[in-house]
């Protein structure tokens, strides 16, 4: 099947969205028991009787737990229960340990908030949120002998219990309405806001590429101009922004494509594939899935006082929106200009970059230029690219210093992404350096003088714009290696036009 | 010494301590007496003769060093299959399980050993303690000592069997509905259901977490108070565990004096359905404690006769929830793992060959009640239920200090008779339930012979909760004029085997 374009699908249909992103916290044990949630430790080291749903074993609530999501709550704007209770939802899964995840249902720790959220054009929009609920994650499972690494054609799975038990935040919008043509935009700017939110909470470190922070993009499409929500598909487990937005993006081409068909969607999960940008239909998910959700008795209630809430409202950090101001005012930003280096994602590698000693336009004009540059061609993140803000901190340095000047800055940020070593290393092995001796510049002025008789005569006879051409002739002649000002200021020294 | 098997604990453990017997010796008695009559009883599941040994010869050399040794130090215990016990098999009475030889203590297993109590084994019970007759076990059904041809009780029936066949002294049981009290009741010994939470349920394999409660078996009030002080108390690992000292029992079942209590006896449980025998020793009780100089009222609770169907579903909703682990993926039974058929395939075929009819029955009632759209009518308008029985046993506890009535209903039933007829089975724990379902404490202990019979009849005695040390005050007050009055402990009437 073709599918309708983008234009075309946005011309009849209205996208509705609802959005459900899992975060991990970074606490030190498990939810429900003492075991540590390090990652990358050998398969099954870190499980215990009740992590592993041993018989008889029990769950003891993790503080630090309920304090992040109390947390997350109160920076999402929402109510935070006075009252509330776990829940167990029964499902069958070998890799989860008791057949029932304990989460909460119809008494979630926070609910009712919103999120603002910045888009490309520096509008804001406001997502709404219906729930914050705690969880335990599962164990995880890997099929091996197949192809894919997919169930499907396996021999056999093995199953890693370290992750079952780490504590989870699910963090579920209400229906997203309104975004129009936008909404993948929105998508994705409220995944990242979320993941900057949680970042600044401290709770964790949400990396994506980790499974740290997952999101599911649920999306229907209903006739422009009507109310009633239409059959939604369930895309599992995106695990970047990117992919967030084109998951969207291809969604709604997918489901303009089918209905405009005459064909129903199904109501089913769907799985996302980086490498072409599709989705594949999962199980099917009929109403019958029933999670016989019911209190879960061997936990008490969780009953935060209001002075503890106030006292986490009150020690909450500066928040991304609030952050994102003062740094802009501090760097001397027009809006245009923020804009640019939160699209491009550039605020912590330029922060970090400034850390490392480097001055803020300077540290800017390396993330939003070269760098941003090649994170565009290649499609990656800009803060995944192979080179640290202390590296481009040194390179600034060189300038600074003189020792390099902006050509020569470039070639070694880019020997230093082609995997050559640090800054140091890549002037040393290169032998790059800015001509600083006069002799040998003074040298290089006079053959270049004196191949261009032309253009010395016009410089002598007033014509300082000329000396251009004899800079440019000069810097290839030393291969660069010459620092420019000082070529211009010999040159007209030598014509007597200084 | 010549009848070491005989002994209260609170004997054996003063002998002990006095040095006139070995803890070795003590547990070579009981070890011998497994032996000779186990074969006949079917108590115990697993003897763990080299661990019991063990424990023994750490009191004894414990003792010899000059260590101070605790109330019940070497004294012989049966444990319910249901506790985890580090390196011994626990199955749970379910071929699920058979093989599962857990690498952790329970926290009330645990306090035993810390007590320098001598875990003899692991007793029979109905399969994951669901059931009124030990039938239900996977690894066949249990003798009652008074009449081997009759039940002794469920779920807990070998830890009460195993006492009155002086096997042990002590035992453990757990009763979701009953346990502990009903095998008490039909075997004439002693069975306490602490108060919910004061005894933790931490390595406690569970059936129905909100009702579960381990607890005391005893032949003497004295002794169940004992363990009952050894076993409670505040356990960080279960979130359900109360936070606040634990009653004192051992002195309450000294005391030996009711005068000035107030004693209600529920209206309710009489009438149809009950055996003459048991309300007449039961009326004879009641006559006693106005004897001894307590206040006896009538006291009405009507939701109590709604407790039955709200265990009913309450009890398989939790279990249906609780039993999903059994999967084959972990532990225990593993069935059609040929290389041939998926994980799902595997753990379908091993719930169908290792869970008995009756835990089959209860998960697939409680999976029904708790499916969607039918939630509020089951298990929604159970928990309405047990607020109402809750609140008919405060306005009670306003009036009155304990409540008493009939343990169960009847004496004990032989084997088979209501193995067919679940509804029969269930009615065994009607007077036993609405405790559980308030979360309260009872107490079950022997006032006497059915005349039609001759078989043991229980007094249950309820408390508010954390009121424990009052069953134990009126209890060791019941059991002491009824020793007068016989003249010897009602066990010494029970057949030799």
């Amino acid at each position: 099947m073709n599918l309708v374009s983008y234009e075309d699908a946005l011309a009849s249909y209205d996208p509705v969205m609802g959005l459900e992103v899992h975060v991990e916290l970074g606490t030190k044990t498990k939810m429900f028991c003492g075991c540590s949630t390090e990652l990358g430790a050998e398969p099954n080291s870190q499980v215990c009787p009740t992590c592993l749903g041993l018989p008889g074993s029990l769950p003891v609530v993790n503080a630090v737990g309920v304090e992040s999501a109390i947390r997350i709550g109160l920076a999402l704007n929402c109510e935070i229960a006075e009252w509330c209770r776990f829940a167990r939802k029964n499902y069958f899964y070998p890799d989860m340990p008791k057949n029932f995840q304990t989460s909460q249902y119809d008494e979630p720790i926070a609910y009712n908030g919103y999120l603002d959220v910045q888009l490309e054009d520096g509008s804001t929009f406001r997502v709404e949120i219906e729930r914050a609920h705690m969880e335990e994650d599962t164990g995880k499972s890997s099929h091996v002998g197949g192809a894919t690494g997919r169930i499907h054609g396996a021999t056999h799975s093995l199953l890693d219990y370290n992750r079952a038990g780490i504590p989870l935040i699910e963090i579920v919008t209400k229906p997203i309405e309104g975004a129009g043509e936008r909404a993948p935009e929105v998508a994705r700017a409220y995944v990242a806001e979320l993941r900057e939110l949680i970042r600044a909470l401290g709770v964790s470190e949400a990396r994506m590429d980790k499974g740290q922070m997952r999101c599911d993009v649920n999306l229907s499409l209903r006739p422009n101009g009507t109310e009633t929500f239409g059959t939604r598909s369930e895309t599992k487990n995106v695990n970047s922004l990117r992919s967030v937005e084109r998951a969207a993006r291809f969604e709604i081409q997918r489901h303009a494509t089918v209905l405009g068909a005459g064909e129903k969607i199904i109501q089913e999960t769907r799985h996302f594939h980086e490498d072409n940008g599709t989705t594949t239909s999962g199980r099917i998910k009929d109403n019958a899935e029933d999670y016989r959700y019911f209190p879960e008795p061997d936990l008490v209630p969780v009953a935060p006082s209001r002075e503890w809430v106030e006292e986490l409202r009150a020690s909450l950090p500066e928040l991304p929106r609030v952050r994102r101001a003062r740094l802009q005012a501090e760097w001397g930003l027009s809006d245009k200009d923020m804009q640019a280096v939160l699209n491009a994602g550039a605020v912590e590698p330029i922060l970090e970059t400034i850390a490392a000693g480097a001055p803020a336009d300077q540290a800017r004009k390396w993330w939003l230029g070269e760098l941003a540059r090649r994170a565009n061609e290649t499609g990656t993140e800009l803060a995944e690219q192979p080179i640290t803000p202390a590296q481009v901190a040194r390179v600034c340095a060189l300038v600074a210093e003189g020792k390099l000047n902006d050509k020569l800055a470039r070639q070694v940020i880019e020997a230093v992404l082609a995997g050559e070593g640090e800054p140091d290393e890549v002037v040393a092995a290169r032998g790059l350096a800015v001509v600083s001796d006069d002799s040998a510049l003074g040298a290089a002025v006079d053959q270049v003088i004196g191949e261009n008789p032309d253009v010395a005569e016009k410089i002598r006879g007033g014509k300082v714009q000329a000396v251009g051409a004899l800079v440019g002739a000069v810097m290839k002649a030393t291969r660069g290696q010459a620092d420019a000002a000082k070529v211009k200021d010999l040159i007209l020294e030598k014509l007597g036009a200084a | 010494m010549t009848d070491l098997i005989k002994l209260t604990a609170a004997d054996t453990a003063a002998a002990i301590k006095a040095g006139q017997v070995s803890a070795v010796e003590v547990t070579q008695a009981h070890l011998d007496r497994i032996d000779a009559v186990d074969k006949k009883v079917n108590a115990f599941l697993h003897v763990d003769t080299e661990g019991a040994l063990a424990a023994a010869r750490a009191v004894d050399a414990k003792r010899a060093a000059g260590s101070e040794l605790g109330p019940l130090a070497g004294v012989p215990l049966a444990l319910k299959d249901v506790f985890t016990t580090k390196g011994v098999p626990t199955t749970c009475g379910s071929k699920i399980l058979e093989g599962w030889i857990p690498p952790y203590d329970a926290t009330l297993t645990t306090r035993l050993k810390d007590a320098d109590v001598v875990i003899l084994g692991k007793t029979n019970m109905d399969e994951f303690a669901m059931g009124s007759s030990t039938e239900n076990s996977a690894f066949g059904t249990t003798g009652n000592p008074w009449d081997l041809s009759r039940i002794p009780g469920g779920s807990g029936g070998g830890s009460a069997a195993a006492l009155a066949a002086f096997e042990a002294p002590l035992a453990i049981g757990t009763d979701t509905g009953g346990s502990i009290r009903q095998p008490g009741a039909v075997t004439g010994t002693v069975g306490v259901k602490p108060t919910y939470g004061s005894v933790s349920r931490y390595g406690l394999v569970a059936f129905s977490s909100s009702l579960d409660q381990g607890g005391p078996c005893a032949r003497t009030v004295l002794d169940a108070a004992l363990l009952h002080e050894a076993i409670a108390g505040h356990d960080p690992l279960d979130s359900t565990s109360i936070n606040a000292p634990v009653p004192a029992v051992v002195e309450a079942a000294k005391m030996r004096d009711v005068r000035g209590m107030r004693i209600g006896v529920v209206k309710e449980f009489a009438g149809e359905g009950y055996q003459a025998g048991v309300m007449q020793r039961f009326d004879e009780a009641v006559e006693l404690l106005r004897e001894l100089g307590a206040e006896v009222v009538e006291v009405s609770c009507p939701s109590f006769t709604l407790a039955l169907p709200a265990y009913y579903l309450i009890a398989p909703s939790e279990a249906s929830s609780n039993l999903a682990r059994f999967d084959a993926m972990r532990y225990g039974l593993r069935v059609g793992d040929d290389g041939s058929r998926s994980a799902e395939e595997v753990t379908a075929l091993t719930r169908e060959a290792g869970f008995g009819a009756e835990v089959k029955r209860r998960i697939i009632l409680g999976t029904y009640a708790l499916s969607s759209g039918y939630y509020d009518a089951y298990y929604g308008s159970a928990q309405k239920v047990r607020t109402l029985i809750s609140r008919d046993f405060d306005a009670a506890f306003a009036g009155v200090d304990v409540l008493v009535s009939p343990t169960t209903p009847t004496t004990a039933f032989p084997i088979g008779e209501r193995a067919d007829d679940p509804m029969a089975m269930y009615l065994a724990d009607l007077c036993t339930i609405p405790s559980n379902l308030a979360g309260n404490a009872a107490m079950s202990l022997p006032c006497g012979l059915a005349p039609e019979d001759n078989l043991p009849v229980g007094l249950q005695i309820i408390a508010p909760a954390m009121a424990d040390d009052r069953l134990y005050r009126v209890g060791g007050a019941v059991e002491a004029a009824l020793n007068d009055k016989w003249g010897h402990p009602l066990l010494e009437e029970a057949p030799a085997l």
